[in-house]
């Protein structure tokens, strides 16, 4: 448990915890409001909007369940309908993992941070780990995960007899955050030319497959935009093979 | 057997532990060992970034285009110009996304007034 529990880590887990004062965290906590806005109308009760923002958290996941809850849908076809939205949690989680790991890190903890990776948290703390020592980068991410977790559950119960008075209106721009915050700060949480190559394709592919295959949408676009991007960013000859870390350098 | 198949004060909970717990937290663990495996620098690291970021530029598209919620009574013309404009503003702005948000959120609710006027 030391791990947990050094003053360094302490440190770290209260610089990520600032995230809650921040532009991104507000975002997030007005788009939480639409969701609890749709789940009002959808007739789901608060306890249960509670148990689906605690045990699924990522904002389009939870929209997909509710929309299934409201057309009947059976658990196997929500499950799938769920589960074939949420595939991109596997690379975003693989991107992530290489960057906060040490030698030292349990497999077990990062199995159970990674409740935390849905889009603002993941670029948020992909954007400031380069201020953060490798080190600290474990409990900075479990203190921007958790906090956005905590906050936004809270935020929950909180809301949900007030949202029911909001007019649909205002509940529609609150939807609208959402998309526009991602592109945005996926936009600019870029290193290289490669995430825009990347956005571009997936932008262009997710409508295309829709109307091709609509289940298989969100996966094709992204295999097959995030490949076309790596080729052109390597054909451009921006690829520089790096040292690899673990092993070392030995000359 | 859907959300509401079962009486039992239980059966809502299990439902989204299962289909929705299970169904998105199985990818995080894969996305983990995967991950333990890769290294900073790979060309490999690179192309997995980029099929998580295609695959997030897809759910963007889905939830402009296809929105689930109140967003649908908009027009779709007029989603995708306020999202259009708000991305400008946000290069104009040298990326300071509050700019960019403001004048999606400004066009999206003016331009609905003005069409239901």
């Amino acid at each position: 448990m030391q791990i947990l529990i050094s003053q360094s880590n302490r440190h770290w887990f209260c610089v990520g915890l600032r995230v809650l004062f921040t532009l991104p965290a507000l975002l997030l906590a007005s788009a939480i409001i639409g969701f609890v806005g749709f789940a009002i109308e959808a007739g789901i009760p608060m306890p249960e909007v509670f148990a689906m923002n605690v045990f699924i958290w990522a904002l389009p996941a939870k929209l997909i369940m509710i929309a299934s809850i409201l057309s009947g849908t059976s658990i196997t076809a929500t499950f799938l309908a769920v589960t074939l939205s949420s595939i991109r949690f596997m690379p975003m989680t693989a991107a992530l993992i290489p960057e906060m790991r040490q030698k030292s890190t349990p497999t077990w903890l990062l199995l159970l941070l990674s409740h935390f990776v849905a889009i603002t948290g993941w670029v948020y703390s992909l954007e400031k780990f380069k201020d953060i020592p490798r080190e600290g980068r474990v409990a900075f991410f479990a203190g921007v995960g958790g906090s956005l977790f905590v906050f936004n559950s809270v935020l929950i119960v909180a809301a949900y007899g007030i949202v029911e008075t909001f007019p649909p209106a205002a509940l529609g721009a609150l939807f609208l955050l959402t998309p526009v915050y991602f592109l945005l700060s996926l936009w600019r949480s870029a290193r290289d030319c490669s995430t825009y190559f990347a956005m571009v394709f997936g932008l262009i592919l997710g409508p295309i497959f829709h109307l091709i295959a609509p289940q298989f949408d969100i996966l094709l676009s992204g295999i097959i935009g995030g490949s076309l991007a790596t080729l052109v960013y390597v054909l451009l000859g921006h690829h520089q093979p790096t040292k690899d870390i673990d092993e070392g350098d030995a000359s | 057997m859907n959300y509401v198949s079962l009486d039992d004060w239980w059966w809502p909970y299990l439902f989204i532990a299962i289909a929705g717990w299970l169904a998105t937290d199985i990818w995080r663990w894969m996305g983990v060992i995967v991950g333990n495996r890769l290294n900073e620098g790979s060309l490999v690291l690179l192309w997995v970034r980029a099929t998580a970021t295609s695959l997030v530029a897809g759910v963007i598209a889905k939830l402009i285009l296809y929105p689930i919620g109140a967003l649908a009574d908009f027009d779709v013309n007029l989603r995708v110009i306020a999202v259009v404009l708000g991305f400008v503003v946000f290069l104009l702005a040298k990326k300071q996304i509050i700019y960019g948000i403001l004048s999606a959120l400004i066009v999206l609710l003016s331009g609905h007034w003005f069409l239901n006027f």
